[in-house]
């Protein structure tokens, strides 16, 4: 990754460009450019006010509730902290092995996960840029655009998501809250009729997600030099993978490798993962800086989600995801791997094997069993490991004597990708804004390399009148320029 | 079975006057019991506002959004509101007149009578319990609710 842009030498001689927040993005981020007379760039950098709150929120709480609530942590990944807790506290109770039933039953809900916030993002968040053009209008690069323009490709996405909502709600017992995974297992299986009700529509799912990979194949292969160049960085990556390699997404051992695609790391117990990543603190932002110890704060930066998984695991084991990551590597010589956007087409091979998982799982007579929990000798401390939809996503508590949660900490996938998201911005800030006119379909581009990471945000508060984009430039001498404001009514503009 | 009415209130129940969504619904439950001319009611609740609670309105006669907002007057808010393009599409936490609209652009479509009972909050943070001008306009939102049904009917 690329470090130079990070800390301009005199910032003081340089003109702000501000986003404040960071649109179409969940939460709040801000982005900072600042430039010299000549419209050079010489600093960017993506601050993301991360949230702080979520140790205190855990600590003292008796550990059983741990799973159901920090689903209140996300609302937009509730079911990714449900398993990852999970998996953490099965350690706290000595559970080497769950049962078939249990571990099938979670396996599903994950899936249900992957599917419906992959459809979500690709459909809804992304599919207005990526149909459009960078550069289009932004008042036509929202969804109704999409439906105007491709009405089945919209409505196949609402539909996806509600399958997978509902994947989500037959495996966890409720539609939001869900409590079916718990320490140690889970508390129900599949109901005879809600196995039928799911297995209805799966072969449509698989199809559909079949087609969205083929949608994303077919931008990449009419945009190729645009989409190859777009935020293109070289970056370090983590994932989990299984015994033999496979991509596994709910559980496994970490695999890393460095820029030049050496093995740093394989198949090493998430239980220390201490003795191979650390955090790192920049005075700039509040959100940390994950990265390998083995390279170093600089070297040591990686990303995680749906680009290192495809492109890091040996092979996917369901066949139409598998022959599709085949593909995806060899397009164009490799091109698209390394893209930026192909976490696009990455995230769309996920969303293709989540739905062949299901296909299987549902197929898979242990989803109705009745052994679901297992059992073991208590742990002081417990680390769960998941691949959530937007990366590795890691868990960690000690539990005292008394059964309460005395310390937690998690490393969400956002927080591992901060450094990449940096770095593709950068990227993007050098190939599109240096040197030109300021307009708000230049600033697209930015969200556009910040949204393929798909980050979640400071999660879950959201209320009418919220989530505003603003934009400031101030000059150097700390002068508004001029300033706008778009949120969901529309765009304001404020003359200075 | 779909009821006629729907009363669809979201929000995060942990973060402090956030819950007012939930929260209003779990009232409105126990109120709704105790009024059974008032027919069949379908509640539901969710963190956030999402393409897919579209699908939720198909064959409802009428449907209540309930909210927190910090910008309704207080205690509260209560309008009919229609389809309507913004911005909110493209985020993870729709508006609910951008729900209308897709509604309305996959269902070929109109969608059903809507209205947004915002209930005015003052505080979001993660661990907070309801404020107390939150809870005051909660009471008062509830109220609302029982003349929306009469009215509505």
């Amino acid at each position: 990754m690329t470090f130079e842009l990070e800390t301009a030498r005199h910032p003081e001689k340089l003109r702000r460009v501000a986003i404040d927040p960071v649109s179409r993005v969940e939460g709040h981020g801000k982005v900072t450019i600042l430039l010299d007379d000549d419209n050079k760039v010489h600093q960017v950098r993506l601050h993301i006010v991360e949230f702080r709150g979520f140790e205190k929120f855990i600590q003292g709480r008796p550990y059983w509730e741990v799973p159901v609530m920090v689903q209140r942590l996300c609302g937009i990944c509730p079911v990714s902290h449900h398993l990852a807790a999970s998996k953490a506290l099965d350690m706290i109770l000595g559970v080497k092995q769950l049962t078939s039933t249990a571990e099938k039953m979670r396996r599903l809900m994950h899936a249900g996960q992957i599917l419906q916030s992959h459809a979500l993002h690709f459909f809804h968040l992304s599919s207005p840029d990526l149909l459009f053009g960078f550069g289009s209008d932004p008042a036509s690069r929202n969804i109704v655009g999409v439906v105007a323009a491709h009405p089945e490709v919209a409505k196949k996405g609402v539909l996806l998501r509600k399958y997978g909502q509902e994947v989500i709600r037959m495996t966890a017992g409720k539609r939001v809250h869900g409590t079916g995974s718990i320490p140690g297992g889970v508390n129900k299986s599949l109901a005879a009729e809600e196995r039928a009700e799911l297995l209805k529509d799966i072969y449509q799912m698989v199809a559909w997600s079949r087609e969205a990979v083929g949608i994303i194949r077919g931008l990449f292969e009419q945009n190729l030099a645009e989409y190859n160049a777009f935020g293109r960085f070289r970056s370090a990556g983590m994932c989990l993978v299984r015994a033999d390699g496979a991509m596994d997404l709910y559980h496994g051992g970490l695999r890393a490798r460095d820029i030049e695609g050496k093995t740093l790391f394989d198949h090493f117990d998430y239980g220390r993962y201490w003795d191979v990543i650390a955090e790192d603190v920049k005075p700039w932002s509040y959100m940390k800086f994950p990265y390998f110890k083995a390279l170093g704060t600089e070297d040591g930066s990686y990303r995680v989600g749906p680009l290192s998984r495809v492109t890091m695991c040996d092979s996917i084991p369901t066949p139409l995801a598998d022959k599709e990551r085949e593909t995806f590597l060899a397009f164009d010589g490799g091109s698209a791997a390394g893209a930026t956007l192909g976490y696009h087409w990455a995230r769309m091979i996920e969303m293709l094997h989540a739905a062949e998982s299901i296909k299987d799982l549902l197929h898979d007579d242990d989803i109705t069993g009745t052994e679901l929990m297992a059992t073991g000798e208590r742990q002081e401390r417990g680390v769960g490991v998941i691949e959530a939809p937007r990366g590795t996503l890691i868990h960690h508590y000690r539990v005292d004597e008394n059964d309460q949660v005395i310390r937690a900490n998690l490393i969400v996938s956002t927080t591992h990708n901060n450094q990449a998201m940096n770095t593709a911005v950068r990227e993007v800030a050098r190939q599109y804004l240096d040197g030109v006119e300021v307009t708000e379909g230049l600033l697209n581009h930015i969200e556009i390399a910040i949204r393929a990471f798909d980050p979640c945000l400071s999660c879950a508060t959201h209320a009418l009148g919220q989530m505003p984009l603003e934009v400031a430039i101030v000059g150097a001498d700390g002068t508004v320029i001029d300033a706008a404001t778009r949120d969901h009514r529309g765009l304001t503009r404020e003359v200075v | 079975m779909i009821s006629p009415t729907l009363v669809f209130g979201w929000g995060n129940p942990s973060r402090g006057d956030d819950a007012l969504g939930p929260l209003f619904v779990e009232h409105f439950i126990a109120l709704a019991a105790r009024h059974p001319e008032w027919g069949a009611i379908d509640c539901l609740t969710d963190f956030q506002l999402q393409v897919e609670h579209a699908l939720d309105l198909q064959g409802r006669r009428r449907v209540l959004f309930v909210d927190a907002s910090l910008d309704a007057a207080p205690p509260y808010t209560l309008a009919r509101i229609e389809a309507a393009r913004d911005t909110s599409f493209t985020t993870h936490a729709m508006s609910p007149q951008a729900v209308l609209k897709v509604f309305a652009d996959i269902d070929d479509g109109e969608p059903p009578p809507c209205w947004l009972l915002a209930i005015r909050a003052e505080r979001f943070e993660l661990g907070e319990p309801l404020s107390a001008a939150a809870k005051d306009n909660l009471a008062a939102a509830l109220e609302a609710a029982a003349d929306w049904i009469a009215a509505t009917d």
